[in-house]
């Protein structure tokens, strides 16, 4: 029973339109990678939503008035910003093969996210010296989950940043290679996105209030 | 604790709605099932008598109704809800023979505290109330999540700490009956019982008003009763505290403690768990 | 130096847990002793732990659903014999224990049956209805299954060193709070479902990405079969859904372990924040469980009604409109919580407008069947048997959306017998139907039919018997998890439960017996020609079961029920043999990451549990190096030359052939 079609016969009913066929590997990995972005949006929704619940619970102790330093967020912001900036430089890079440049980039990518990381982790140790850790009350605790949890994703992409460029010095710009760059930085991006969200809700809302 | 056997007003309503709904619901429901095994038996492959239609896939007609009818049946079900949501709220006050019953509830690990507070009174593990008189609870927890329910009154409530749930019943018969929590909190749960008993008014002020004098609820003997203990037996005592209540719900008398024997592993610090 | 961790965590002083465990790990050194000892350990490493073919994977996701099914069986067991006892009376299983195994019941039966079951069934099936070779992700799909396994390990090892949760399967707070509970059974609850959790968000990924671009030419979204649109809903749901349970569990650890107040009593936590978000979750978990169901049943009722499935469109429809809805009603797990009569109405009318499309997806069946030829195969009984089960289900479940009802129904045994009448009737009868329908294509021969049919008429029947005295008792105002009671009223409905109960057990004793006797006949059963149930999509076109590949060619579609159009035509055309040239194919190599990764998963679960700070660090250190390893390697296909394709195709093709022949002569 040789009912299964080759893809030389039967050509009439199978319009123009009809999906062509399982799509590249390119485009697989990104897709799939998207909808992991997706769900770790959702995670941090969850902190959001309960940030939002708990802001008021600060049982007696400091509120976010008096706690935040827009300077310091607005260094951390640049530096955030700024390492999007060069890791789509990388991108570039790897799009054009030139490994050098690639290196550079990362690099000073990574420098970046790790001066995003010293500042931040300055400010919550200032805040637990102050009385003000997370222990302290219901807003905090949210305070603390929500920026710690994008800088832990921060730090989780530093490593992975790390892992790309021993991988591309090892292996050269193979096309699996390419393809975790591409997340790399779908990753990255995001993460600068998120944080946007971040110091709006968390620090400029709350320092206005 | 039959909820089919109600004993007050909000009870009965929420009877009727119940009855209402799955008639209603029935009403499609039995002649599906029906369908069900008369399509599968007649349409088996060995029926000879039955027509074959192989390729037939799609109809309009059938397709409108299989749409129409639960749609219109949800339709009256949700006027149904919404309705009778806003009727049996438990926040809503009812109407009865005279002033309104205030009682505040207090659940406890593992039993109940009730306070009436005009009558400066308190029991624990046993409610007595007027018949007829509209009675409005104030519920609070003193530990963990709880749930009020007179099943023959109607509505239960959950309990939480640091915060008010209102909940309003009414008993109309006299008699004795049955209440408990229906939110699983440890050990002692199943214990969480408590009588009803629903006494004319004028039996009520008696019972309120020969409350012993030398079992007096205040701070400090509330401390000791909300510590972890199981099958309290029911206990009236005179209320020495007015603020006892408030004091509970706004946590100026902090949450009670945990049962702490015979755990694995256990590595808690003794007492309240406080900010760290 | 082990934190925590000490001889106390054994429970040498209870004889139940000691027992149990000690069965248990006897059972697995026997089993682990048989296997290497006559030398299959090899053969399973290469073949099934390390394989990262959807099918392998999805045989497995099966038999870890299966085997712990008997482990939250034995809980329900337990549970209905207690409360047969315990009137006026202690029972025999203490208020500790008893709270355990409650709780141990529905953790394992949500998460390490219902969850593996679905996503076992569509991991295989999948890929093969979609005409292609494997899932988007193939070692992903591994590193899900395995830190799955790592979860239902964790909850499983609670039973013998230290203890479970003792909260139910919900760990609401402040109860589950470190203040009252302070043993390590939340932690372990908790470590075990962050853990899994991943492994089940991995494979949602891994499912959406396949159905949305891996299709063979030809298969527009309007011709994948309905198992496939459920399939997307289901995993959609998944990644939509399991990140609210990640954070929410997260913050109850960071409550119990850092001490911070998001959950606590004190410092301003909010415990109704926590049961929004967990019920957010919870929600559209429970469509999760029932979606790839509901599309086991159509691909069922359709092909063994000979019919293509009715109101495909509308089914497309109703299937993405629970999809949406399923995330708008969560409300209705706590009307009783006091949100006032306009919030509590609305989520009341949201519930009941997602039956909707559930009443659309019955009547489609129903006339899915009418104008067929019905053949009563156990995959059609467990259907019907579904139909009308799930039917009673869904209407209490629609009733108790009514909140003056749930004001009455709360957490009754009302509420406990709803949802085990939808997820038994809806889920669980679709894991069976599925199972029989597929085990032919997975292992190549049929299950035992007398058998088969036995087992469901012990399910079905012990089914009611266990719990519509459970519906009865909710009215009498009996409430959930109660370890004793006195009113005299409950005693008998809780008996006649309880030998329902005994009805179901020798169900699932028919089952195993089925499997037993079925590997034994396996050559009376043998099913020769890759389609022995006249199936309508692609999975029927290859052997049984089907090589590494799949296809050797990926069949090229134009309508709905490819397969069944296939064999049309091929019925009208008259022996013009194509002779296709064969191209060498490249699958996936096989990997130890999954298996490794989720070695390194426990490890670092288990030493969360006990406080071992440093074994933390080594298996997070572990994790982490796995993976590099895995990124290290440079070779990820294997390549099945042509020649051994041709061989593969040609048999299998030359069999099927050989046996239509004598079909068609006799």
């Amino acid at each position: 029973m040789s009912t299964i079609a080759s893809t030389e016969a039967h050509q009439g009913s199978t319009a123009a339109r009809d999906w062509s066929g399982p799509a590249p590997k390119r485009i697989v990995t990104g897709y799939g990678f998207w909808i992991f972005i997706l769900s770790d949006i959702v995670i941090f929704s969850a902190f959001f939503a309960t940030y939002a619940v708990l802001l008021g619970q600060t049982a007696g102790g400091l509120t976010g008035h008096d706690l935040f330093d827009l300077r310091n967020v607005a260094i951390e912001t640049a530096f955030l910003l700024a390492s999007s900036f060069t890791c789509g430089l990388a991108t570039i890079a790897a799009d054009t093969r030139r490994a050098t440049w690639f290196q550079l980039a990362m690099a000073v990518t990574c420098v970046f996210g790790l001066g995003f990381l010293a500042i931040e982790g300055k400010e919550f140790a200032s805040l637990v010296a102050r009385g003000a850790g997370p222990t302290r009350s219901a807003f905090l605790s949210a305070f603390f989950t929500l920026v710690g949890c994008h800088g832990l994703h921060v730090s989780a992409g530093i490593l992975w940043l790390l892992t790309m460029m021993a991988q591309v010095i090892a292996k050269g710009f193979r096309a699996d290679i390419l393809r975790r760059i591409l997340c790399f930085a779908l990753f990255w991006h995001a993460l600068d996105i998120i944080w946007i969200a971040v110091f709006t809700v968390v620090y400029l809302l709350g320092s206005a209030a | 604790m039959n909820i089919l056997d109600p004993q007050g007003p909000i009870g009965a309503a929420e009877k009727t709605i119940l009855i209402d709904s799955l008639t209603i619901m029935l009403a499609i429901v039995l002649p599906t099932i029906v369908t069900i095994f008369a399509f599968a038996v007649w349409f088996r492959a060995s029926n000879v008598r039955a027509h074959r239609w192989p390729d037939w896939e799609y109809s309009g007609r059938i397709e409108l109704v299989v749409w129409s009818v639960p749609a219109l049946t949800v339709i009256l079900l949700g006027g149904v809800a919404w309705i009778g949501s806003h009727r049996l709220d438990p926040a809503k006050p009812i109407e009865g023979a005279s002033k309104p019953l205030t009682i505040q509830a207090v659940s406890l690990d593992w039993k109940w505290l009730f306070i009436y507070p005009d009558q400066k009174v308190a029991t624990v593990n046993t409610l007595t109330v007027p018949v007829g008189v509209p009675l409005q609870f104030q519920l609070t927890s003193a530990s963990v999540m709880n749930a009020f329910f007179i099943p023959q009154f109607g509505s239960m409530i959950y309990t939480m700490n640091g915060m008010v749930t209102r909940l309003n019943l009414r008993a109309d018969n006299p008699g004795t009956f049955q209440g408990l929590s229906t939110q699983f909190s440890g050990d002692g749960f199943s214990d969480m019982h408590f009588d009803v008993q629903v006494v004319p008014a004028e039996q009520f002020s008696k019972w309120a008003g020969a409350a012993s004098a030398d079992k007096a609820l205040d701070e400090r003997s509330y401390r000791e009763i909300a510590k972890p203990s199981m099958r309290n037996p029911p206990v009236i005592y005179r209320l020495a505290d007015a603020d006892l209540f408030s004091s509970i719900v706004t946590q100026k008398i902090p949450p009670s403690p945990g049962a702490q024997a015979g755990v694995k592993g256990a590595s808690l610090q003794a007492g309240v768990a406080d900010a760290r | 130096m082990l934190g925590k961790l000490s001889w106390d965590a054994i429970p040498f002083d209870q004889p139940i847990p000691m027992i149990a465990s000690g069965v248990v790990a006897l059972a697995i050194l026997a089993i682990l002793a048989w296997v290497v000892i006559r030398g299959h350990l090899p053969y399973l490493w290469r073949e099934w732990i390390t394989s990262v073919d959807h099918k392998r994977i999805g045989v497995m996701y099966t038999l870890l659903a299966m085997v712990m099914l008997l482990r939250g069986f034995a809980d329900a067991i337990m549970m209905r014999t207690q409360q047969a006892l315990a009137f006026h009376g202690q029972g025999y299983l203490p208020p500790d224990h008893y709270d355990q195994v409650f709780s141990a019941h529905g953790t394992i039966m949500i998460f390490f049956v219902a969850m593996p079951f679905m996503i076992g069934l569509m991991n295989f099936v999948v890929p093969l209805q979609l005409g292609v070779r494997d899932v988007a992700f193939p070692t992903l799909n591994s590193v899900g299954f395995w830190l799955t396994a790592t979860g239902a390990l964790l909850v499983n090892i609670s039973l013998g060193i230290g203890e479970f949760a003792r909260n139910g399967w919900l760990p609401y707070p402040p109860l589950s709070e470190l203040t009252y509970s302070p043993g390590v059974g939340v932690d372990y609850y908790l470590w075990s479902l962050e853990i899994s959790g991943v492994g089940t968000l991995v494979a949602g990924i891994n499912l959406v990405t396949t159905v949305l671009k891996i299709r063979t030419k030809g298969m527009n979204y309007l011709r994948m079969p309905m198992f496939c649109w459920t399939t997307l809903a289901t995993n959609l749901l998944i990644v939509a859904a399991f990140p609210i349970l990640t954070a929410t569990l997260a913050m109850l650890l960071l409550d119990r372990y850092l001490g911070f107040h998001f959950f606590t009593n004190e410092a301003g936590g909010n415990v109704m924040m926590f049961v929004n978000l967990i019920w957010a979750w919870g929600h559209p978990e429970v469509y999760i469980l029932v979606l790839p169901a509901f599309g086991i049943f159509s691909e069922v009722i359709s092909t063994f009604s000979g019919k293509p499935l009715f109101g495909y469109r509308s089914m497309v429809a109703a299937t993405m409109a629970i999809c949406i809805l399923s995330f708008m009603v969560w409300l209705h797990h706590f009307f009783t919580m006091g949100a006032g009569a306009d919030v509590n109405a609305i989520f009341g009318i949201a519930t009941m407008i997602i039956a909707v499309p559930t009443g659309v997806k019955v009547f489609n069946w129903l006339f899915t069947m009418y104008g067929g030829r019905v053949r009563f195969q156990t995959p059609l009984l467990w259907s019907i048997g579904f139909m009308v089960t799930f039917i009673i289900g869904g209407m209490t479940g629609v009733l108790m959306a009514v909140p003056p009802v749930a004001f009455v129904l709360h957490n009754s045994l009302f509420l406990v017998a709803h949802f085990h009448n939808v997820i038994i009737g809806g889920v669980l009868f679709g894991a069976f139907a599925g199972y029989t329908y597929w085990f032919p294509k997975a292992f190549g021969f049929k299950l035992h039919e007398g058998l088969g049919r036995a087992a469901f008429w012990c399910w079905l029947i012990g089914f009611y018997v266990a719990f519509m005295p459970l519906y009865v008792l909710g009215l009498l105002g009996m409430t959930r998890r109660m370890q004793h009671y006195d009113v005299p009223e409950w005693r008998p409905w809780l008996i006649i439960a309880a030998c329902g109960a005994t009805l179901i057990l020798c169900g699932i004793v028919l089952q195993i017996v089925q499997l037993v006797v079925s590997i034994r006949q396996r050559e009376q059963l043998r099913d020769e020609t890759g389609d022995p149930w006249d199936g309508r999509s692609l999975e029927w076109a290859t052997a049984s079961p089907p090589p590494a590949f799949n296809f050797a060619f990926l069949p090229e579609v134009s309508s709905d029920d490819a397969f069944w159009q296939f064999k049309k035509r091929a019925a009208e055309q008259t022996g013009s043999e194509e002779k296709p040239e064969y191209r060498a194919i490249e699958i996936p190599r096989n990997s130890p990451t999954g298996f490794v990764c989720a070695f390194f998963a426990t490890v670092m679960g288990f030493a969360l549990i006990w406080h071992i700070w440093w074994m933390v660090a080594v298996g997070a250190i572990g994790a982490f190096a796995t993976f590099v390893v895995f990124a290290w390697r440079d070779h990820d296909e294997d390549i099945i030359p042509a020649a051994e394709v041709a061989r593969i195709d040609r048999s299998n093709r030359a069999q099927r052939l050989l046996i239509l022949r004598e079909e068609a002569a006799e």
